[in-house]
């Protein structure tokens, strides 16, 4: 909400700086964005009155004029088309400043001197609309009683500092000038009244001669107020008005429409006039639109309405969208010289829901759908009418249109003034409270401990919102600090769920993965670039009804994308190497609930100098760290995503707790990263119930480790699991550990061959092993090795 | 004999502080103290001496062996350290050149700035409630006071997945499903994802993340929320830190304040950090409303509570000066590595 200052000094006179008005409005609530002279820029423009024209000797499109400043004469060349002898213009003078950084000195123009420069409109950033008789290419010639050598931005009023607001969403009162002053005035401590409004009512007969007003929707159409004004003469509205209109941001268009918009700024309360003239039937009914209506608004577009639309008509024909925009059919022209000046009160939401539908938000929707007073419409009607008779726009006709079936009454509730100094934790006086809330146009009734709300305060129900309004005044930075002193203790512990994302967070970077965070929506373009199968379950998504583009329009059901942009992304910029993790949701819909299942995922991708072991160690390295014992990798050659003779699901007893494996090279190539990128996922809520936290120490070894490396050929289709699982099984309880240390191909073993070399340890808890002890148990072991696998020593 | 020892302990000092070597030094041993060595075979003769000459020749005999061999032990330590030093001499290493390095991961900023919140009110017997990111529009604004027809609750703002379900909008229905399911003292912060329908730039992201927090007991009061806020602010952004709060509104509080800190790059007196205000805002907050307290089955007459709530995304730019917000979820790893 702009503000002009000179417009609230109407209703309260700031005086002091703007810099410490704004900040004390701030910090009672209503916040200021900022402050600025629009026109602050122009400085060293006069007017001046050409007294004299003469031609250049040396151009034929300038000419050589006097222009009396008063305090001097000055010669100016121009090559300005519509001056003549006695016109007042603005004058630049030497060293002069125009808006968008120009600077105007003097200087030689072929040869004569020029001292100045004459301004057009443009040139002081002004428009048609701001001076509708002004010379739209010309040098703006201004009125033959302007005075001379006055500041161009006394005469035009461009010296006004405009102040803007933040009004938030339950404050539609504030979306007004009287608003802010009421606040300003409690604010700087000042009092405030609403003026009294009387009118002449000159024009003839009654409102009701002209017109019949009927309400058909009560719910959406509380009231209904309306005036009628004859002998009407559109001319532009008086330049304080326009100054006024433009400093807020409205474009000035004529008397009529001005004072409109200048009482919607001023009060709060949207207007429309409709011209009568174009009223055929004479008789106004608000109804909700017919199904596919059509209208043809202000701006000449055709809308579509429906049943939700409420819309004023004229007899059978609809002139306005309620709340959004009037009719082309009845706009106020040239001609007009009958209007009915209309101040409603429509529905909040439905204005809203309006407004949206059509795609046409106005300054008018804006205000209608944060819920109007309204009390206010008929005061902001009477402000209309004094308005056309200040500005002699036509004659008032006595009488008023004013249809409502129920205005609600004033709230009361109770006023609770020790309640609300423990719920501060203050101990403000009950005098400041009734001060603050009276000087609100709050009534506290001291005998009854009640107060009633004023109808403009519709976001004001009970003690916590009376707490509010007297707190912004007595100090919100006022409150003394305090902790809780006295009160319950509680824990603050993490969950052993939460603890343990901790654990496995800190691992992944003990490992030297990046953390990363994405998006958790996608496209469903990804399941194809994934070579999902038609019937994936990973194709079953949450749907985003109202997405900002299919790139964003479904939750992700899995998290390898997002890795692999990343990767991608990286890769694309030349780093040669990166590993990433991420802990995420992925999310499931579940039948005939309403809220799907969202699984807690821990990613993790590598490029660059990896391999599938090295994926696969980080996975053994973190079930080490949360205490899983038995986890097991089993080859997956029928997930589509992964390279089928590089990936493995990861079981602990029979549960799959994840995948891991290399990226199927049409996947890496769908995503654009290297061919030999890694992937994992893994289900961190299956680790909850896996992870084992409580520790318990074993004794330190007393006696030594015997060590024993054995080196055998097998199969290359054997695989290390299988040979690891007949050493740990025929090693009796000497064996400690087993360690795949060398793997061989080539032309030593043969062909489909492969040399796998362990290294075994053995040792027990109570003696010294012999040789003869240990020679048994690696015996035992190779002739198992031999008999199940078909193993042979090397 | 006398004599003859004198000389030869002479000669063992000339020659030892000229020796170059530990072969040397061998040598030297060899030559006086070895089974052919002087010394000894001056000893062979004592055999010849008389009963009053031999103790008192063996004495100085025994004093004679014990320097030698005190000599040569000094000489050969001598030698010895001569070449250790020139052996450390030689092993000298450049210590400018760089270093082995060890891959360690980094921590996302986003995660920096959430486990410091978490950290400070932990310290402050706040537990960490989670919620459902898909949430019921139950949860998302009606409990939280923001009914239909509320501006909030436009598609211009909110991703919907059913008319009652959507992507929620802040971690706010977090505190409705804590306040259903359990009775006062509530001490909670919330940290999560939420989502708007924001089109993605340098200050705007559809996916963020939020951290609220929540108290509701008996007695607390809006001094208690300012008390808690000032402990935050300080451990967050420094001892000498300062809060301030505005009037604003939100639906779910009342009163309700937007929370500046003092400017953490200039001390309050205004920079490029807080655009010349001398004050960043980092918080929203206010006391519970009594409505949403009421909707939860908690009686307001009884208990009063505080919420209040910070933008992990704005912090953490604000914290690390990161211009970009689209950044922190580029994951470039020469952006994660500076954290």
């Amino acid at each position: 909400m702009k503000v002009p200052i000179s417009w609230l000094a109407d209703y309260v006179k700031i005086e002091g700086n703007i810099k410490d008005y704004s900040d004390m409005m701030t910090m009672s609530g209503s916040k200021v964005e900022g402050y600025e002279k629009p026109f602050h820029e122009i400085t060293n423009v006069v007017t001046g009155k050409i007294t004299e024209i003469t031609s250049h000797p040396d151009a034929d499109k300038l000419v050589i004029t006097k222009v009396d400043v008063k305090t001097d004469l000055l010669q100016v060349v121009t090559g300005a088309k519509n001056i003549s002898i006695g016109d007042i213009i603005p004058i630049a003078l030497h060293n002069s400043t125009l808006p968008n950084g120009v600077v105007i000195t003097k200087g030689k123009l072929r040869g004569v001197e020029s001292n100045g420069m004459m301004c057009s409109i443009a040139e002081l950033n002004l428009t048609k609309n701001d001076f509708p008789l002004a010379s739209e290419d010309g040098i703006f010639i201004l009125p033959k009683d302007t005075k001379l050598g006055v500041d161009i931005k006394e005469i035009l009023g461009l010296d006004d500092t405009v102040v803007e607001f933040e009004i938030t969403s339950n404050r539609p009162d504030c979306l007004s000038i009287i608003g802010l002053a009421r606040e300003s005035a409690v604010t700087i401590g000042k009092k405030f009244e609403l003026p009294n409004i009387s009118l002449l009512e000159k024009g003839k007969g009654t409102a009701k001669d002209y017109i019949n007003v009927t309400i058909e929707d009560y719910e959406l159409c509380k009231r209904y107020t309306g005036k009628v004004i004859t002998d009407v003469i559109i001319k532009q509205s008086p330049l304080w008005m326009r100054k006024r209109l433009r400093d807020a941001g409205v474009r000035p268009i004529n008397n009529i429409v001005d004072i409109t918009n200048y009482v919607m700024l001023e009060y709060g309360q949207p207007m429309h006039a409709f011209d009568l003239n174009y009223l055929k039937e004479k008789n106004i009914v608000i109804r909700r639109a017919k199904e596919n209506e059509i209208i043809h608004t202000l701006d000449d577009q055709k809308r579509i309405l429906n049943t939700q639309n409420l819309v004023i008509a004229d007899g059978d024909k609809a002139i306005a969208v309620a709340g959004v925009m009037g009719g082309a059919n009845s706009e106020v022209n040239n001609d007009t010289t009958k209007i009915l000046f209309e101040s409603a009160n429509f529905d909040g939401v439905s204005v809203r829901l309006t407004a949206k539908q059509l795609g046409l938000r106005t300054e008018s929707s804006a205000r209608f759908e944060k819920g109007l007073d309204p009390y206010n419409a008929n005061k902001a009607l009477l402000r209309a009418c004094e308005l056309v008779e200040k500005l002699d726009a036509g004659k008032v006709v006595p009488g008023i249109i004013d249809c409502y079936k129920e205005l609600p009454a004033k709230k009361i509730v109770p006023f609770r003034p020790k309640k609300m100094n423990e719920f501060l934790g203050t101990s403000i006086k009950e005098q400041t409270m009734i001060d603050i809330l009276t000087s609100l146009d709050f009534e506290v009734d001291k005998g009854k401990m009640e107060i009633a709300i004023p109808t403009f305060r519709s976001d004001v129900e009970a003690w916590a919102d009376i707490s509010e309004e007297v707190v912004r005044f007595y100090g919100y930075n006022n409150i003394k600090a305090s902790l809780q002193s006295g009160n319950r203790a509680t824990q603050g512990i993490k969950t052993y769920e939460q603890r343990i994302r901790d654990t496995i967070r800190e691992s992944m970077l003990a490992m030297g993965l990046m953390e990363i965070y994405t998006y958790s929506f996608t496209s469903r373009k990804v399941f194809d670039k994934l070579l999902l199968k038609d019937d994936s379950k990973l194709r079953e998504t949450v749907v985003i009804t109202n997405p900002l583009g299919e790139d964003f329009s479904i939750m992700r059901t899995t998290t390898i994308p997002e890795m692999l942009q990343v990767i991608s992304h990286n890769y694309n910029r030349r780093i040669a190497k990166a590993s990433f993790f991420e802990t995420s949701n992925t999310y499931h819909p579940i039948k005939n609930e309403k809220l799907p299942l969202e699984k807690n995922i821990l990613t993790m991708g590598l490029y660059g100098d990896y391999n599938f072991y090295s994926i696969k160690g980080i996975i053994e390295k973190l079930a080490d760290t949360l205490g899983i014992t038995d986890v097991r990798f089993v080859a997956d050659s029928n997930n589509p995503s992964y390279h089928p003779g590089r990936c493995a699901q990861i079981k602990v007893n029979e549960d799959v707790i994840g995948t891991i494996g290399e990226i199927h090279p049409d996947v890496a190539d769908n995503f654009e990263v290297p061919k030999r990128s890694y992937i994992g996922e893994l289900d961190i809520e299956k680790l909850y119930k896996l992870t084992s936290v409580l520790k318990s120490y074993k004794g330190l070894p007393k006696y030594p480790e015997v060590d024993r490396d054995l080196a055998m050929v097998v199969d290359e289709s054997v695989l290390a699991y299988d040979i690891e699982q007949v050493i740990k099984s025929n090693g009796g309880d000497l064996l400690q550990n087993v360690t795949l240390f060398d793997v061989y191909r080539g032309e030593q073993v043969g062909e489909n061959k492969k040399s796998m070399a362990y290294a075994l340890s053995f040792r027990a808890n109570d003696r010294t092993l012999t040789d003869e002890e240990v020679n048994k148990a690696v015996k035992e072991i190779l002739s198992k090795l031999d008999s199940e696998i078909g193993a042979i020593l090397r | 004999m006398e004599q003859q020892l004198k000389d030869i302990l002479h000669q063992v000092k000339l020659l030892a502080s000229d020796v170059k070597s530990l072969q040397d030094i061998e040598q030297l041993r060899v030559k006086f103290l070895g089974k052919k060595g002087e010394l000894t075979v001056v000893l062979r003769g004592m055999g010849a001496l008389s009963k009053e000459e031999r103790p008192i020749i063996g004495k100085l005999a025994n004093e004679v062996r014990t320097d030698i061999e005190r000599l040569i032990k000094h000489a050969n330590d001598e030698l010895v350290s001569i070449e250790k030093g020139i052996k450390l001499k030689k092993e000298k290493l450049d210590v400018t050149m760089p270093g082995q390095t060890y891959e360690i991961g980094k921590k996302h900023p986003l995660t920096l700035v959430i486990e410091e919140v978490e950290n400070v009110f932990l310290g402050l017997g706040y537990q960490i409630a989670e919620g459902p990111e898909v949430e019921l529009v139950k949860y998302n604004f009606e409990a939280l006071n923001i009914h239909e027809g509320h501006p909030a609750r436009d598609e211009q703002d909110t991703f919907y997945i059913k008319p009652d379900v959507v992507l929620r909008t802040q971690t706010s229905p977090v505190q409705i499903r804590v306040m259903e399911n359990k009775k006062p003292p509530i001490k909670i912060i919330c940290p999560g994802r939420v989502y708007r329908s924001d089109a993605v730039d340098a200050t705007h992201s559809p996916v963020f993340h939020q951290i609220e927090g929540l108290v509701v007991d008996k007695g607390i009061t809006m001094g208690d929320l300012r008390g808690t806020l000032e402990v935050f602010a300080k451990s967050m952004f420094g001892e000498d830190t300062n809060i301030r709060f505005r009037p604003h509104h939100f639906p779910f509080t009342e009163p309700s304040a937007e929370v500046d800190v003092s400017c953490w790059n200039c001390n309050g007196e205004g920079c490029k950090v807080c655009k010349g205000e001398g004050w960043v805002e980092i918080l929203g907050a206010g006391m519970v409303h009594p409505k949403v307290l009421k909707n939860c089955g908690i009686d307001p007459e009884i208990y009063s509570g505080f919420a209040f709530g910070l933008g992990v995304e704005r912090t953490a730019m604000g914290r690390f000066g990161i211009d970009d917000l689209r950044l922190l979820y580029e994951n470039d790893v020469r952006f994660l590595k500076q954290f």
